[in-house]
């Protein structure tokens, strides 16, 4: 019962984690710190994945968006060295508009959510995933497993190398 | 094994992340701060992925591999913008919305 | 007999051929090409024609044949649009005509034509008229004539307005034009009316006496107190009247002579102007058979025109005019032959009388196309020496131009009816047709004739003798190449008389015997005459004060005549005054007040209403998300509770 409360707090605090810091990361003028609250959010996404007992899904998350998005992101801002955003009217018909858009999407969505019924799950799970299986689902080729997509994604990940280097060169 | 959470928790909160997004992609002006709300709405799908996956679908690993890719994806797509992005400023040594009137140099 | 098809394809590969290399050529070569592709297409039809007329009759009847006969549209199993030949005795006579009359025009051209600009253009247009008007002969069908009909028209109307920078010559070529189309809508909807009752468009089936079935449908119909086949065939007649140019269509036939002397020989009076005489032969069992009234009707059309024309011509100074007004008159007698003719019947093997009309207006149209060919190619030699149109610059020209003036003289001759020269016979079987219907007529049509004879020798005295009027050069007498077709025209003048032309072309298709009718002949000639010696005494030394005094005896009459009856003006007041002021103008306000303005107020909310919306396309990808967020969000409300 202890762990059962302790549980529910560490979720409200990574939920309120998320909604302040995300709402935070896009209003604030200052970029760095804009970076710097996408930094929470994504943490909080992390703790969420362990929450849900995906620990490798959280490792990586921490690994490639903290460890190395938003390092990009801090490098970019400094080397631009835009930090503040020009100022513009505080209450302009869009940004009326975008808050409208906003909050009435996710009274929408939230009403959609709690009053939809689920489907019954019969056997529910909280396990954690073995590794192994993670392991062999990514390197498998049989019906449910993930070597093609995995090959794509290093092409991927190649190509967009390339790329980001050819873009971003100086010009001789 | 029951939850201690229900789904739908999780689910408004990856909605109000989605939103924030979207509010943020709408309104920001520089292009930085445009990626960063981008990247909110795709870390909040993400989330939906995974959640969905863990309560419906617990004997599959669909989802939690779709989250992979798709974090393996973002990367990718930040570190092409920013590319793009440091290559307007240098171009216009600006990287504001209002200041990007034409591609070519 | 296939081949027949090149009398068509040859003069159109010479349009072709001259159209579109014609401004690489150098010099003449364009016009030896186009020489020398209508002297094929000559030396064909003289051949078709060997052929054609000593083919078997049957039951002494010659037969009418079609070598080739395509089916071009079918729009129902009995209506349908066939392009072909159709070899007969008219259409193979109008063949040899053409091709006569065209090559000497062709070989005529090289030498009035020498120099002037477009001469490619000049005879690229000849072979398109020729391959036009063969096409109009050999037509199996009403429709396929009605195209051709439009080429020729179209051919006219290049020729006519082939000096375009010209002022007269082009809005006389619009005249020609829009005065022949307009009678070309009536020839149309005639067409239309009679094929919507025949089912056919066939001449075959419409001339068949043995097929008299297909007229059954439009027995007993009528409009406005007319017999509907009336109305057709009179419909077909008015097209007919404009490209023959009968009273009151035949406006544009004088303006029509500012095109080149050559062309006015070819077109405007030897063969397209007789288009409308052979199509109502080529009718002429419809007429006869089933609207003898509208037949009747148009002999005394033509009567009537014949008669104007000729005292029209008695006045005109400028001798093209004459040329073109003894044209229309002669065309009158040619209908009046053919108005006033009935169906032969058959006998033995031998035609009756009663077809005697149908065969002289063929004979006419024969003879009549090789002296006026030869009147006006010898007219374009006297105005290539001397430059002018008008008698007063002409006078003793028959020192100057011997041979010019000698078969110039063997054209009058023929035209004024004087045996032994081939007006004389076709002329006379004219008359005699004439009397046999309504003796009246035939005086009517004897005083024409001798109208026709003093004009012409007034022409003919005021150019070759009379007082000579200065010219600053030596006058000459024409190029070889010019003199040589006359000589041939001359030639065939004087002998086309003596053909046995009843055995080639009747109503039946039967032999028909010419044979004179002495007091008829006798009569005519001495009218002849007798207005020939008026002329010489009025005209012949140019000193006699007696055409001026006539002229102010006959006061207004003489002025009406010389402005050619006020008919030009009656137009100009009808078109302009009546037609431009009370239908054209409103329409035109209509038109841009009402039609337009529909169309520039679609334009205009259209223009305001892609500003009211312009704010969207800011094309920045913001306002896009936004908007898109915003439509998925109300539609996603529409879905939910709606």
């Amino acid at each position: 019962m202890q762990d059962a409360i302790l549980l529910k707090f560490v979720f409200y605090f990574l939920a309120a984690v998320i909604a302040v810091f995300s709402v935070m990361a896009v209003t604030t003028r200052r970029i760095l710190r804009a970076a710097t609250y996408l930094l929470f959010v994504l943490f909080a996404t992390a703790g969420l994945y362990f929450f849900l007992n995906y620990s490798f899904l959280g490792a990586v998350q921490l690994m490639v968006y903290a460890g190395g998005v938003i390092i990009l992101y801090i490098f970019s801002i400094l080397l631009t060295s835009t930090d503040k955003e020009s100022k513009s009217p505080m209450f302009s018909l869009r940004r009326w508009l975008a808050l409208l858009a906003s909050i009435g999407g996710i009274c929408l969505v939230s009403f959609l959510l709690l009053t939809n019924v689920w489907p019954t799950v019969y056997e529910p799970s909280t396990a954690e995933v073995p590794m192994k299986l993670i392991g062999k689902t990514l390197m498998g080729t049989e019906k449910g497993q993930f070597l093609l997509p995995f090959e794509v994604m290093s092409v991927l990940l190649l190509a967009c190398m390339v790329g980001g280097i050819l873009i971003a060169r100086k010009r001789g | 094994m029951e939850h201690i959470i229900p789904m739908e928790y999780y689910l408004v909160v990856s909605s109000i992340m989605f939103f924030a997004g979207i509010y943020g992609f709408i309104t920001r002006k520089n292009l930085i701060a445009v990626l960063i709300s981008v990247e909110l709405v795709l870390t909040s799908t993400d989330i939906n992925f995974a959640v969905f996956n863990r309560f419906l679908f617990p004997q599959h690993l669909e989802g939690m591999f779709f989250t992979l890719f798709s974090i393996g994806v973002s990367a990718a797509e930040t570190a092409v913008a920013i590319a793009i992005i440091i290559n307007i400023y240098r171009n216009i040594k600006s990287t504001e919305v209002r200041n990007l009137k034409n591609l070519k140099d | 007999m296939e081949y027949t098809l090149w009398i068509l394809i040859l003069p159109l590969l010479g349009f072709l051929s001259l159209g579109l290399l014609g401004t690489r050529l150098k010099g003449k070569s364009a016009g030896y090409i186009g020489t020398a592709l209508l002297g094929l297409t000559a030396l064909l039809s003289y051949f078709t024609a060997w052929q054609y007329f000593s083919m078997d009759r049957v039951d002494g009847i010659r037969q009418a044949l079609t070598p080739v006969n395509w089916t071009w549209m079918r729009f129902t199993d009995f209506l349908h649009i066939d392009l072909g030949i159709l070899l007969d005795p008219i259409s193979v006579m109008m063949l040899v005509v053409i091709s006569t009359v065209s090559l000497m025009v062709h070989i005529y051209s090289l030498g009035y034509m020498d120099g002037e600009k477009g001469f490619q253009r000049y005879y690229a247009f000849l072979g398109l008229f020729t391959f036009s008007m063969c096409g109009l002969v050999v037509a199996t069908n009403i429709f396929q004539m009605y195209i051709f009909w439009e080429l020729v028209g179209v051919s006219s109307y290049l020729l006519i307005g082939f000096y375009y920078t010209k002022p007269e010559a082009v809005s006389a070529s619009k005249k020609a034009f829009i005065v022949t189309r307009f009678a070309d809508m009536f020839f149309l909807m005639g067409i239309l009316l009679l094929s919507y009752f025949t089912k056919t468009f066939d001449f075959g089936l419409l001339c068949d006496p043995a097929n008299q079935s297909i007229f059954a449908s439009a027995a007993g119909k009528t409009f406005l107190g007319g017999a509907v086949l009336s109305w057709a065939t009179a419909l077909i007649f008015i097209g007919a009247a404009g490209k023959s140019a009968m009273f009151p269509l035949h406006i544009w036939l004088p303006d029509a002579m500012e095109g080149p002397t050559p062309v006015s020989a070819l077109i405007h009076a030897a063969t397209m102007v007789v288009a409308g005489v052979y199509l109502v032969a080529r009718l002429f069992p419809v007429y006869f058979f089933f609207t003898p009234e509208v037949l009747h009707g148009i002999a005394y059309v033509a009567a009537f025109t014949a008669l104007y024309a000729a005292i029209v011509a008695c006045v005109q100074t400028d001798i093209k005019r004459v040329l073109a007004f003894s044209t229309i008159s002669q065309i009158g007698f040619m209908l009046v032959a053919l108005g006033v003719s009935s169906m032969g019947t058959v006998d033995n093997g031998l035609e009756s009388h009663e077809g005697l009309g149908y065969m002289a207006s063929m004979f006419h149209l024969f003879t009549h196309a090789m002296f006026k060919a030869l009147l006006f190619l010898g007219a374009g030699a006297i105005i290539h020496t001397v430059h002018s149109n008008e008698m007063s610059r002409m006078g003793g020209l028959r020192k100057q131009m011997p041979i010019t003036h000698i078969t110039f003289l063997v054209a009058c001759l023929a035209i004024a009816g004087i045996p032994p020269f081939s007006g004389f016979f076709s002329k006379d079987e004219i008359l005699t047709a004439t009397f046999m219907f309504k003796p009246w007529l035939g005086v009517v049509m004897t005083f024409i004739a001798a109208l026709t004879a003093f004009y012409m020798f007034r022409l003919y005295y005021n150019i070759f003798w009379g007082k000579p009027a200065q010219h600053e050069h030596p006058l000459h007498e024409a190029p070889k190449n010019m003199t040589g077709p006359l000589v041939f025209l001359a030639l065939v003048t004087v002998v086309a008389g003596f053909i046995p032309f009843g055995k080639f072309v009747s109503s039946t298709g039967a032999a028909y015997i010419i044979h004179l009718d002495m007091k008829v002949a006798i009569t005519s000639v001495v009218i002849a005459l007798i207005s020939i010696l008026i002329a010489w005494k009025f005209y012949c030394k140019g000193t006699s004060t007696v055409p001026a005094k006539m002229a102010g005896f006959f006061g207004p009459l003489y002025t009406a005549a010389k402005h050619r009856f006020y008919i030009d003006e009656v137009y100009q007041f009808i078109t302009h005054k009546i037609i431009f002021r009370c239908v054209s103008q409103p329409l035109a306000w209509f038109d841009r007040h009402i039609i337009d303005g529909i169309l520039n107020g679609i334009g205009w909310i259209t223009c305001r209403g892609s500003l009211a919306f312009r704010w969207m396309q800011t094309g920045q990808l913001q306002s896009y998300a936004l908007l898109i967020i915003l439509g998925a969000l109300i539609l996603l409300c529409i879905s939910l509770f709606c």
